[in-house]
């Protein structure tokens, strides 16, 4: 299968006061489309430096970071945001919803940078919705939702756009265990089902047996991992 | 359109925060709008216009009485179908803080160019059959609860009677209505007969005060005002005749510059909200930057979520500055049914000019630096 992702000797810097950290170190790897990718390393690893690198979110240092077929790190931040809005679902571990938006308005976000209108919107927040199987919560808002609720509409906020990837930062991170496997076998779901590539960081073992691959990450370095790691 | 229900929403996000910034915007645009109504209303300038009665006062000030021989010439003047003239008495009832406008005038020639007000006939018969008689009008009438038979004391702050009191005591004969609504009202005024007053007074015997002139045709003013002064030109009794409108603003404009005095306390007040709002708008965007963050993550521009900040702002002060300059407008309907000398505040269309001008100014002061701060803001870093 293609890979949808591809990075090629990335490299990552931040630069805190008069220090320079480099976070990533002539990173490379690929990740297939269709696959559900398991990121996962000790805290200070590079997992979310990565996962932002891959989601457009940061741009890298140095080196190449293609997904779906377009260079992102060249893009620009107006070029970068409607990529994004095109082709990436993100997904936190503490939801990030709208507290003042219904679950609908809050799925409904993406789509208002599209051309849609208001009836198909309402169609596709609908179907939406019903996948991650809370439909019959649109009305409520986020304060009225428990966790594994909350974070099933953030899950269809970043489905609505039929995206080709999904980013998922500790996506259950913030939920007890029978609510974690609920949310994990919707990803995988939708991984097997929909055909999203999805990749996730986690800090959670039981969630990375969940993916179909693991990615191992240590100082900024790909330790091991069955994730074909670019030549 | 479609992004409204999103504005909105973050509008409410905290609703006790912004009910009470919108409270304090009606305020704010509460007091700009009468202010600005009451600028707009002192800097009117309406010589130019038409209208059925003039005043003729002395050029230096109306507190110069004119002499009483001019009358006769003003009423040669072609246009003019009737003259009275008019002293202001300035007295007191009962109490200094009880002050009302009086007038010694003569009756028959009040009654030829006071046509709006009506005075029943017998009323009108003893006025003139008693010295000591005087009218009021209906408003004031009702405001003291003065009734006919009435004597009524007043105490004059320029004017002593020969014996050097001040105290004067006229006898309510009449009461009197005014149907004009749009200004000057004369329902707040009393007249007493002139003929007694001059007789007994210590002082200035013979001067008339002011003259009202009554014209054939509205349209006939400026002319006939132009007329008037430039016959008294270089004469010891230069005059200057205007209209009643304008003689009424003049009287108020001698506070001082009262245009200065307005726009400072105007500038005061936007200046306060301005700091206010501003400080609502920045607070409300501080505690909003993790969602800020996301609308970038999911792919709005900066450009894009600068402006929904800016429309946000924009919206707030809408909000707030249409409600107080509805309220303004309640306000000046209220104050005009008050008793007063002068013309009513109107929300004329430079009243309402300025008040949208300062919502969007407002809006785009307070709402730029947050807005600003979200499109600058970095995404990473607002989601760590």
């Amino acid at each position: 299968m293609s890979a949808i992702v591809s990075l090629r000797n990335v490299v990552k810097t931040y630069t805190r006061g008069k220090q320079t950290v480099e976070v990533l170190h002539n990173l490379s790897l690929e990740i297939a489309q269709g696959d559900f990718v398991a990121l996962m390393g000790p805290s200070g690893s590079g997992k979310t430096t990565l996962l932002n690198l891959i989601g457009g979110l940061d741009r890298p240092t140095s080196g190449e970071v293609s997904v779906a077929g377009e260079r992102i790190d060249s893009l620009s931040s107006g070029q970068l945001a409607k990529w994004r809005a095109r082709n990436v679902g993100f997904v936190f571990q503490f939801y990030n919803l709208m507290p003042m938006l219904t679950a609908e308005r809050n799925v409904e976000l993406p789509l208002l940078l599209t051309n849609l209108s208001g009836a198909q919107r309402r169609q596709n927040v609908q179907a939406a919705l019903t996948v991650v199987g809370l439909a019959d919560r649109a009305k409520h808002k986020p304060a009225e939702l428990s966790g594994g609720q909350a974070q099933r509409v953030a899950i269809a906020r970043a489905l609505v756009a039929d995206p080709t990837l999904l980013v998922c930062d500790e996506p259950t991170g913030d939920l007890d265990r029978a609510t974690a496997d609920d949310i994990l076998h919707l990803l995988q779901m939708l991984n097997r089902d929909h055909g999203k590539t999805i990749v996730m960081v986690t800090h959670d073992p039981k969630a990375a047996e969940f993916a179909s691959h693991q990615l191992h990450l240590d100082k900024g370095q790909l330790v091991e991992g069955d994730v074909k790691a670019a030549a | 359109m479609k992004y409204a229900p999103l504005v909105w929403a973050a509008l409410w996000r905290s609703r006790a925060r912004t009910i009470f910034t919108l409270l304090s915007l009606a305020a704010a645009f509460l007091l700009l709008g009468l202010l600005q109504a009451a600028n707009s209303l002192f800097s009117l300038n309406t010589v130019n216009l038409s209208a059925p009665l003039l005043i003729t006062q002395a050029r230096v000030s109306f507190t110069n009485p004119l002499p009483m021989r001019l009358l006769a010439q003003i009423e040669a003047v072609s246009g003019v179908t009737a003259v009275s003239h008019s002293q202001f008495f300035g007295g007191a009832y009962q109490d200094p803080k009880n002050f009302f406008a009086q007038f010694a005038v003569n009756p028959e020639r009040w009654r030829k160019v006071f046509t709006e007000c009506s005075l029943p006939d017998e009323q009108f018969r003893a006025w003139q059959q008693s010295r000591t008689a005087a009218i009021a009008g209906r408003q004031l009438a009702e405001r003291f609860g003065f009734k006919i038979g009435d004597r009524i004391p007043l105490t004059s702050q320029i004017w002593q009677q020969k014996d050097g009191s001040r105290a004067w005591a006229f006898d309510l004969v009449g009461i009197f209505d005014d149907t004009r609504k749009d200004s000057c009202p004369r329902q707040n005024n009393m007249y007493i007969r002139y003929d007694y007053f001059d007789e007994a007074r210590l002082l200035g015997q013979g001067g008339a005060g002011i003259f009202v002139l009554r014209l054939s045709d509205p349209a006939l003013a400026e002319r006939v005002s132009r007329q008037i002064d430039a016959m008294f030109e270089n004469s010891p009794d230069e005059t200057k005749t205007q209209t009643e409108k304008d003689f009424s603003l003049n009287f108020v404009r001698q506070v001082g510059n009262l245009g200065l005095i307005l726009n400072s306390i105007v500038g005061a007040v936007f200046f306060t909200i301005l700091l206010l709002t501003g400080n609502t708008m920045s607070q409300a965007v501080r505690d909003r930057i993790p969602e800020l963050a996301v609308l970038k993550t999911v792919g709005y521009s900066d450009g894009g979520v600068l402006a929904l900040v800016l429309a946000e702002a924009l919206l707030l002060c809408a909000l707030g500055g249409m409600a107080g300059m509805l309220l303004a407008v309640a306000a000046m309907k209220v104050l005009s049914r008050l008793p007063t000398q002068f013309p009513p505040f109107n929300a004329d269309l430079r009243v309402w000019i300025f008040g949208v001008a300062s919502m969007l100014l407002l809006g785009l002061v307070v709402g730029l630096p947050p807005a600003l701060r979200a499109q600058r803001l970095d995404i990473v870093e607002a989601l760590r």
